[in-house]
């Protein structure tokens, strides 16, 4: 088990006669002692949150007292206008934020795949918007996609002789321009990824179908993608979940607007709860979209052992 | 005989078009990543501002927005932002690298449970319990400590985090049993061990460690707006909102503010690039 430590005797530890048992348990003990700090910080912040998220997602939270109400918290939101929207919402961005930062940052890898001192310049710049912060990043967006003819991108495609469009300012834009600004910041960082995936990639199988006269397209198909499987699914997994949960974003650019067009789960979760103080329902959003994610991944985990099996 | 060291082999492309059309995809790829950044760099130093637009070219530079930031109280809101990650950062650091030694060089009963623990917090989006956790925060179970408004209610919630402790201790891992087998034999104490024999030795790993926590800290944003109700206690990130419409000082200001905002974390990355990258293929590969 332990290895035997020569140290002085331990002045703590329980008296024990036989050596190799107390040497064991000192070593239990230190090994806690050193873990504590972060289990009690884990059980206040986020193990203790999380049970009480539980509990009073079964009740209607009132000053006066907790009322015990089941499931009618759940049942108010899956019948709810404003929720069904909102989850339909987060569904969507999550997908197409997904989709579009996985395609582009597979194409951009296989782009500047190389070990060339440019690429790695490029590789550099590119990769800015993923450390950048968020809420930096979302008011910036917020001004260049001013709905004016002035506004930053409205010239851009002015110059291609486009007419300028109301972005976040219309219902029917509002949701696809949050993603469009999703895919910036999500597509470097799966490119990055794909990228130390495709270090990974046999050499030889590349010389070996170059020797049997295969296309690019043919390396391509059955050679690079098949090896970067496990690095998709991953990728997959990480954004659908951060898809989903997606708050600072929309908090931000439109706040939900207009019109509740670009509502999603998290902002109607905190207006609820700190606005609206409906601490209940707000919890069992919360329930819900945790139940989300976990059935996400586990579903992507038994896509993968089927695949590999 | 050509070479296939690529997956595209673009590489071993070198005609004047093959060329000239890389440099273009290469070039756009840069500008369109970088542009916003840079437009944001610019018009932060930037006179005359269209207050709907940002502009890349420089008209007349100036510090003004800079200096009416400060009416603004936006170094207090930066104040506030460094205080945050620089002890927040202390605390995840440290309480990283103890339980890290703890999982990576001893075994003992229930470590199982513990590793379980980790990945649960990192599976659990801290989003969802955003809720719950502002009423937590606002009445310590067991202590009755309210820390709602104070530094510490937005430092003890990032001060174990499950990435952190999980890269640290797959290369405590690496360090050889030899080492610290020598030490105690010199009759070095567990707490002396650590500290002059495996400490020292993960010194990449700290780098690893130290530029994820402070983008993941500097990158708060719920937290703070849960924790800080007060203006006077808010972060820069979450005090940009406010910024945002100010009829006298245009959106000078808020491009200030964000600019200040934005460089600490590119700043963290540049410096520690390599860190940053063995992090991030380690974390997602390995997942």
């Amino acid at each position: 088990m332990t290895t035997p430590t020569l140290t002085t005797a331990p002045p703590d530890t329980t008296p024990s006669r036989r050596r190799p048992k107390r040497a064991r348990r000192r070593g239990t003990l230190i090994a806690w002692a050193f873990l504590a700090p972060a289990l009690v910080l884990f059980l206040y912040f986020k193990f203790i949150p999380m049970f009480e998220g539980l509990r009073m997602s079964f009740f209607e939270i009132r000053y006066a007292g907790d009322r015990f109400v089941g499931l009618d918290n759940y049942g108010r939101i899956l019948t709810d206008d404003a929720f069904t929207a909102a989850i339909w919402h987060s569904v969507l961005l999550a997908v197409g934020t997904t989709v579009g930062s996985l395609l582009l940052g597979l194409v951009l890898a296989l782009l500047i795949e190389g070990p060339a001192r440019y690429l790695w310049f490029v590789r550099t710049a590119a990769f800015l918007p993923v450390v950048t912060t968020m809420a930096v990043v979302a008011e910036v967006w917020r001004i260049m996609y001013h709905p004016a003819d002035t506004g930053m991108i409205n010239a851009i495609l002015g110059w291609g002789g486009l007419d300028p469009q109301p972005f976040l300012a219309s219902e029917d834009t509002s949701l696809l321009s949050i993603m469009g600004m999703s895919v910036w910041r999500g597509t470097p960082y799966d490119m990055m990824i794909f990228l130390a995936g495709l270090v990974g990639v046999d050499r030889t199988l590349y010389e070996a179908a170059a020797v049997d006269g295969a296309s690019t397209w043919h390396r391509l198909r059955h050679i690079t993608l098949p090896a970067l499987r496990p690095v998709f699914w991953i990728l997959f997994t990480l954004a659908a979940i951060r898809g989903l949960r997606v708050f600072v974003e929309v908090y931000v650019l439109t706040n939900g607007g207009p019109n509740g067009s670009s509502e999603v789960l998290m902002t109607l979760i905190y207006k609820l709860g700190f606005q609206k103080g409906e601490l209940g329902i707000a919890s069992a959003g919360g329930i819900l979209l945790f139940l989300a994610t976990l059935l996400l991944t586990v579903l992507v985990q038994v896509i993968r052992r089927r695949q590999a099996a | 005989m050509m070479r296939f060291d690529t997956a595209l082999g673009l590489e071993a492309r070198r005609g004047p078009i093959a060329t000239t059309l890389k440099f273009l995809v290469y070039a756009a790829m840069v500008v369109v990543f970088t542009g916003p950044l840079v437009g944001l760099l610019v018009s932060a130093f930037s006179r005359t501002l269209d207050p709907t637009s940002f502009s890349l070219w420089p008209d007349g530079f100036t510090f003004d927005n800079f200096v009416k930031a400060a009416d603004k109280n936006v170094y207090d809101y930066l104040l506030n932002s460094f205080v945050v990650v620089g002890f927040g950062l202390l605390l995840q650091m440290c309480v990283s690298v103890f339980a890290a030694y703890a999982l990576a060089r001893k075994r003992f009963r229930g470590m199982t449970f513990v590793m379980l623990i980790m990945l649960a917090t990192m599976m659990l989006p801290e989003e969802i319990i955003a809720i719950p956790l502002s009423l937590v925060l606002s009445d310590l179970p067991l202590l009755n400590v309210d820390l709602i408004g104070t530094y510490a209610g937005m430092i003890l919630p990032v001060g174990a985090w499950g990435f952190s402790i999980l890269v640290m201790t797959e290369f405590m891992k690496e360090v050889p049993v030899e080492l610290e087998e020598a030490a105690r034999i010199d009759g070095a104490g567990e707490l002396r061990t650590f500290f002059t024999i495996i400490l020292p030795l993960c010194r990449p790993a700290l780098g690893v460690i130290g530029v994820f926590g402070f983008t993941m800290i500097w990158d708060q944003y719920l937290l703070p707006l849960i924790v800080a109700p007060q203006s006077d206690m808010w972060t820069l990130p979450i005090a940009l909102r406010s910024l945002r419409s100010d009829e006298e000082v245009g959106i000078g200001v808020l491009l200030a503010a964000s600019l200040l905002a934005l460089l600490p974390s590119i700043i963290a990355f540049l410096a520690f690039q390599r860190q940053f990258m063995r992090g991030l293929t380690s974390g997602a590969v390995k997942g």
